[in-house]
């Protein structure tokens, strides 16, 4: 499917999502985050879209907010889109889960669970992946900081 | 007192064991906890992070062109395809036109990275599974395509010959003769391989129906690479997302439907063979022209998102800047196939013995730096 087929049957099942291709090569949607799951497993359901790979997940601090970015392809179509999600609640940042539509994101949470502290509802072995248990912070967030171990300009 | 153990009062508790993080057959420093019921295996647990860099992390200090380095420390057995992912997502975010010799030169060597990556892989999963012949085999083959890139490139392993807007220098005059002699004589060794393990009838045994790996599973664990078309998933980036000269070749994806670690070692065999076609298809046509585009000292990107996915020796690497428009990415990711490809671990080793589980993981491929980066 095209870019605009895809936003035009997408934005007929969730009304407000917001749909941009600009500065990037994909179509972006970005997802509160209460309909996040809800927009994933619709995704990869779906015949028409069927995004059952998900090939990335990616945390990232945008500092004033934690997000995440889903990029999901169709084994069968070839289309490609990415998903958005952000939150403003650094403290303590939380989604749903998405391990039960596609099984290699227990890994990748766990990553970025591991990096950035943002927790994921129903998750079902949610702890650190590379760091240590008694690990202080999470080393990729943009105010993380260690004067030991970094090397800082 | 009552002599039958299963209707007595004793207590039966899980039995844990450590496999690594020293052991042969993880290949590096990956630790895997395992619960057994006797010999069979009830879970595997993997525990990494014991060459864990946080190259993600210094990508975010580092100039574009310092991070091109760091990236083939990730799989060190494929460093030139690494590079090359990284230049290509600059390029593209630049839109650099990129001269056609310099497509072609990062084809062959990228081609050639994956034939002394598959014969290493050869050489130590046989020895995985108790034949300790292979692994001689496997380096003497791979030592000549490593001569050919210290001729090249300067350096053996982590090559560093990319850069963003083309090559480091040009190729060696030797280049193009000892790559047309190492094909000769590889296709002649390669049958030797088929001769020497995979007809094998105790090797045989120790691979088929072992680890089997559905084509459903496959795409929801994001197997890449030799796992994922072992299990009949047509996965190739090189032919879903050609990038370079891909798109000027013709070969085949090898496709096996068995989803066992026969059928994945049978698609890496069959690769070499591809691999090999593709670098005949090449060689005798390296057009002529710059070997570099200009860039500006200071790479900076426009204000923006950018992926680039690319098929290394293991599966699919992909690449995504997240750029704020300065000198530095403002976040990089690595999405790297060993880290997808060990999460598919324990599902399909759990119901199998230990030595299944060797045979298995050797199967996989996995290299430890490129899973913990």
């Amino acid at each position: 499917m095209t870019n605009e087929a895809l936003q035009n049957l997408i934005s007929s099942w969730i009304p407000e999502l917001e749909f941009t291709e600009e500065g990037s090569q994909f179509l972006n949607i970005s997802v509160k985050p209460d309909q996040l799951h809800q927009l994933l497993s619709k995704l990869k359901s779906n015949t028409e879209t069927s995004f059952d790979y998900l090939f990335c997940l990616t945390g990232i601090d945008y500092e004033k907010a934690m997000g995440i970015v889903y990029h999901l392809e169709s084994t069968t179509h070839r289309h490609i889109i990415v998903v958005k999600v952000q939150t403003e609640d650094r403290e303590n940042p939380t989604f749903d889960s998405v391990c039960d539509i596609w099984r290699t994101a227990e890994f990748h949470e766990r990553e970025v669970f591991d990096f950035f502290g943002i927790k994921f509802n129903n998750h079902p072995n949610l702890k650190r992946l590379f760091l240590t248990e008694d690990w202080d912070g999470f080393p990729l967030r943009k105010d993380y900081v260690d004067e030991i171990n970094m090397v800082i300009k | 007192m009552d002599t039958n153990i299963a209707n007595s009062n004793l207590k039966s508790e899980d039995y844990f064991i450590n496999m690594g993080p020293q052991h042969p057959a993880t290949h590096g420093v990956l630790r895997l906890l395992l619960t057994i019921d006797g010999e069979i295996i009830k879970k595997v647990e993997p525990d990494l992070g014991y060459i864990h860099r946080s190259i993600e992390k210094m990508c975010e200090r580092d100039s574009y062109q310092q991070i091109v380095h760091l990236t083939d420390r990730m799989d060190y057995l494929s460093s030139h395809i690494n590079n090359e992912a990284v230049c290509l997502t600059v390029e593209n975010a630049l839109q650099l036109e990129i001269p056609d010799r310099v497509k072609v030169i990062r084809t062959i060597i990228g081609e050639l990275t994956r034939i002394a990556s598959h014969t290493l892989w050869w050489g130590v999963m046989g020895m995985d599974v108790g034949a300790l012949t292979t692994y001689f085999y496997g380096f003497r083959d791979r030592e000549m395509i490593n001569d050919i890139f210290e001729e090249t490139c300067g350096a053996r392993l982590t090559m560093n010959y990319n850069i963003p807007g083309g090559l480091m220098f040009d190729i060696h005059p030797n280049f193009v003769k000892r790559t047309k002699e190492f094909i000769a004589h590889f296709k002649t060794k390669l049958p030797e391989y088929d001769t020497l393990l995979t007809g094998n009838v105790i090797f045989q045994k120790r691979m088929k129906g072992v680890g089997i790996l559905t084509k459903e599973d496959a795409i929801s664990f994001g197997a890449s690479g030799p796992v994922g078309r072992g299990s009949g998933y047509s996965c190739d980036v090189r032919k879903h997302h050609p990038y370079s000269a891909l798109d000027k070749v013709t070969f085949n994806e090898a496709l096996k439907t068995d989803g066992d670690s026969f059928a994945r070692y049978q698609v890496r065999i069959e690769e070499m063979w591809e691999s090999m076609s593709i670098i005949e298809q090449l060689i005798d046509n390296i057009p002529e022209g710059d070997v570099q585009v200009a860039t500006n000292a200071v790479i900076k990107l426009p204000k923006g998102e950018f992926y680039q996915k690319v098929e290394t020796a293991r599966g699919e690497l992909g690449v995504y800047i997240n750029s704020t428009g300065t000198k530095n990415p403002y976040r990089l990711k690595f999405r790297s196939p060993g880290f997808s490809n060990l999460s598919l671990l324990n599902h399909i080793a759990v119901g199998g013995k230990i030595g299944d589980l060797v045979a298995s993981m050797a199967t996989l491929d996995l290299v430890i730096p490129d899973i913990d980066r």
